[in-house]
């Protein structure tokens, strides 16, 4: 894969709670994390802290969010989401959501999420348009 | 008609909002309902717990009494705190609005829970608790169809 070679071992980390876990992955300015499980108000905590060390440590960071693992969220997860895209804004990047699961679709549309933030299918479409968007 | 009912008592801690939207989705199986539904209680059920940990014992852990009937197609939730309950339940109702932003809470429980039930009535009293009543049916459910045979 000609992405492969910009990914160190260094910039991936995983974390685990009960419930969920988190996989990122970093390649350049981009921060891919993939979320699996559940997302409510008890594993929030844990996204929100791991995600917002990485993007203060990088600032301008572009971050790509991907739901495609999740089985189950609730609003508290909404509100992790709104907060990392406030917290991105704030420090110059952009965001993405990327395959949403059938589950969450409901509470996802209810939010009008997609009124602010980027959606796209897959994250090599993330990656593309955003890219292309930067330039 | 088929009738069943089951009541929880638990502590107002995060741990256990998976529990209790896994036990009451388990105990709602009975009625057959498809995948759609079930998530649809599992997030109300949260909803209505996290509400009760966060806005109902902010600062010290009490309980939350969880009573589920089902009859037929219908399900019948009460979620009831004996917590410090909501000032203004108009305000709180709002979409958006949180009393908590602190806590990036996105103001959008009451919001969920009202489109995933067919009924939903709220009542608090300062100092007093909250008790949240949802009525749900399972429009697809086979007891539905077969209480209609």
């Amino acid at each position: 894969m000609g992405t492969a070679k910009s990914v160190t071992r260094r910039n991936e980390w995983q974390v685990m709670s009960v419930n969920l876990e988190l996989t990122t992955k970093r390649e350049h300015q981009f921060l891919i994390a993939a979320l699996t499980g559940e997302l409510d108000h008890h594993s929030a905590e844990a996204v929100r802290g791991k995600l917002d060390l990485e993007l203060e440590i990088h600032p301008g960071t572009h971050l790509i969010l991907d739901l495609s693992g999740l089985t189950f969220m609730d609003s508290s997860g909404l509100g992790v989401i709104l907060g990392r895209y406030r917290k991105i804004k704030s420090l110059g990047g952009e965001m993405a959501i990327v395959n949403i699961p059938h589950a969450i679709e409901k509470v996802v549309q209810i939010s009008g999420l997609h009124k602010i933030m980027h959606f796209y299918r897959s994250k090599s479409e993330a990656l593309r348009e955003m890219k292309g968007g930067l330039h | 008609m088929f009738e069943n009912e089951m009541n929880l008592s638990f502590l107002s801690l995060s741990e256990n909002e998976s529990f209790a939207r896994v036990a009451v989705a388990s105990f709602v199986a009975q009625l057959d309902p498809t995948l759609e539904e079930i998530n649809e209680v599992k997030t109300v059920v949260s909803e209505a717990v996290t509400n009760s940990i966060i806005h109902g014992y902010p600062e010290k852990n009490g309980y939350i009494y969880l009573n589920c009937k089902i009859s037929g197609d219908r399900m019948e939730l009460i979620i009831t705190d004996h917590g410090i309950g909501i000032k203004d339940l108009e305000q709180a109702q709002q979409p958006l609005y949180t009393s908590r932003p602190d806590l990036e809470r996105s103001g959008m429980g009451f919001t969920i829970m009202e489109s995933f039930v067919d009924q939903f009535h709220v009542t608090s009293e300062e100092g007093n608790g909250t008790t949240i009543h949802m009525v749900k049916y399972f429009k697809t459910s086979k007891r539905a169809i077969y209480s209609e045979v």
